[in-house]
């Protein structure tokens, strides 16, 4: 049986791979500061992936991957 | 003028890098573990740059903005997802099991990791052969883009097979002497060069840009909304997907997942790899995608990016980019003989051709082993052979096909031998039908052809390897010389 954190961080990080990629965004033209609004999505989706990949590091480094029994 | 200035640059790279070699040379032992994995000591700001320029380095310059330039800036997301979330998540799940398990039992190559589990010397030489199959056709690549480069350079004063030929020599040299200590470091200077470069380039042509009507006027109106000519959903995932599989099992790649000093280390380097990823591809592409809108043409065979800098920048600046960008190609081929000839002796020489050779005579033969390397694919590069330019083009997803049967077996106890040697061969056999054999159909659905459905031939070729590998090892049973608890046993930091 997986622990809660274990689900939780499985649900962050199918999220994370899921819309790493805009899907809504699809077709859009929207420019913003000069540059696609996909593009700024983009750098932004990355800096959250670099903050919830922290978070995870230093609370719960070692799910699903250390055996411990 | 430009071509001295050009050719000097490169020349004191080179140097500098001679002299990193000799350092690390001097601080590393003769054993195996600190010739080919810097006696796993690797801190947090080395293996990063070192994984980063390995992986993304010589693409960064060459591939990706031509394709952005050609396609659209959508190559970003790719390469986002790509890299920045899954490969820095398949970082975590295999690289930090495989980091456990190399501290633990004291693995140095990934089929020495199978091997010994499944108790298998002929699944260890599988994995090693279907490696060295697909990596030295790639090295070969590398070696025909530096030769192409420098003769560019220099406009055809130094000949393709001198300048192919003289860097063959360095990087011999270099590795001989050096070994992962020293590849390590070097890529780490190259790395941060490389991305100060790009960042100098980007904030310059963005300058002139926005000095001549704004910066959104360079975008082309057809490239602005997402999606849409060779960006099909499939497509963009099947790549992402095929991609980031696929460097994991890269030689040069997995194998710097062993050589993590710390946890602390690992940790820090996996929150910092997306944050890396986008400081260096948003800025590179978007550059290509702009040489697109400014209406610059690119020559047959030529980089975008070149293009765009002799334009917009003057020589000396453009030549310091073009000298980073062959340290590029260097500092990815160095990594590669490495592994690569670490793959053949120990995996292949050793258990078949000489058991009992000595921890000397080993350390000998490595190095022997990226002489050997290094020779036959240059000579391979003088005649690039179709058939060897089309593996070297097709690589990345043959070693996605091995990605799967290693995951499985890390995390399924119930993984045998025969399901390992069936999920690694027939993938590899579905994925070579698809590269090299004629297109078959069957009642008008596809069995070997370059798309399913708009789903790459890699894609599918990995979904039939965990197929088979949970299927044979749910039917067969584990033999005697197996053992699970190689893998299985109190697998932690601590």
């Amino acid at each position: 049986m997986p622990s809660r954190s274990a689900l939780g961080w499985g649900v962050v990080f199918v999220v994370l791979v899921a819309f790493a990629i805009p899907w809504f965004l699809w077709g859009d033209e929207t420019m913003v500061a000069g540059l696609p609004v996909w593009l700024w999505w983009h750098v932004a989706w990355m800096g959250l992936t670099a903050i919830a990949f922290a978070a995870f590091a230093s609370r719960d480094w070692g799910t699903f991957v250390e055996v411990s029994r | 003028m430009s071509a001295l200035l050009e050719v000097s640059i490169v020349a004191a790279y080179m140097l500098v890098a001679l002299a990193v070699g000799v350092v690390a040379y001097r601080v590393t032992d003769q054993t195996a573990e600190d010739y080919y994995l810097a006696g796993r000591g690797l801190g947090t700001g080395v293996l990063l740059f070192t994984t980063f320029a390995t992986l993304l380095s010589a693409f960064t310059f060459f591939g990706g903005p031509n394709i952005s330039y050609q396609l659209g800036p959508e190559w970003i997301l790719v390469m986002g997802l790509m890299d920045g979330v899954l490969f820095g998540l398949l970082w975590y799940l295999l690289g930090y099991r495989q980091w456990l398990l190399g501290r633990a039992h004291g693995y140095v190559t990934l089929g020495e990791m199978l091997g010994d589990r499944f108790g298998s010397p002929r699944l260890r030489g599988l994995v090693a052969a279907v490696s060295i199959f697909w990596l030295f056709p790639y090295v070969m690549l590398q070696q025909v883009g530096a030769g192409t480069a420098l003769e560019g350079l220099t406009n055809g004063a130094v000949p393709y097979w001198a300048g192919a030929g003289f860097i063959t020599l360095f990087m011999i040299a270099y590795v001989v002497i050096a070994g992962m200590r020293g590849v390590a470091w070097t890529d780490t200077l190259q790395g941060v060069f490389m991305l100060g470069m790009v960042w100098v380039a980007f904030a310059w042509i963005a300058a002139a840009l926005a000095a001549d009507g704004g910066i959104a006027a360079a975008m082309p109106a057809e490239f602005r909304g997402l999606g849409g000519g060779a960006y099909s959903p499939q497509w963009m995932l099947s790549q992402a997907v095929g991609i980031a599989f696929g460097v994991t099992m890269f030689p040069q790649v997995n194998q710097r997942f062993f050589v993590g000093k710390s946890e602390t280390v690992l940790k820090r380097s996996f929150a910092l790899w997306p944050v890396l990823v986008v400081l260096l591809f948003v800025p590179a592409f978007l550059l290509g995608s702009w040489a697109q809108g400014l209406g610059l043409s690119l020559p047959e065979g030529g980089n975008i990016l070149a293009v765009l800098l002799a334009e917009y920048t003057p020589g000396w600046f453009a030549a310091l980019v073009v000298a980073g960008a062959l340290a590029a190609m260097m500092s990815s081929s160095d990594s590669m003989l490495l592994s690569g000839a670490s793959y053949f002796t120990r995996d292949l020489y050793r258990p078949f051709v000489n058991e009992n050779a000595s921890e000397q005579h080993e350390n000998v033969l490595g190095r022997v082993g990226v002489v050997v390397f290094a020779s036959a694919t240059f000579v391979a590069s003088l005649f690039e052979p179709g058939t060897l330019v089309e593996i070297g083009e097709t690589a990345f997803g043959g070693f996605a096909q091995l990605a799967l049967p290693v995951a499985v077996a890390l995390y399924w106890r119930n993984t045998t031998r025969s399901g390992m040697l069936a999920g690694v061969g027939g993938s590899q056999l579905f994925y070579l039908l698809t590269v090299f054999g004629p297109t078959v159909t069957l009642g008008g659905y596809p069995v070997i052809a370059d798309a399913y459905w708009g789903w790459l031939p890699s894609v599918v070729g990995m979904a039939i390897g965990l197929v088979l590998t949970v299927g044979v090892s749910a039917v067969t049973t584990q033999a005697t010389s197996e053992d699970t608890s190689v893998y299985f046993e109190r697998v932690r930091a601590d």
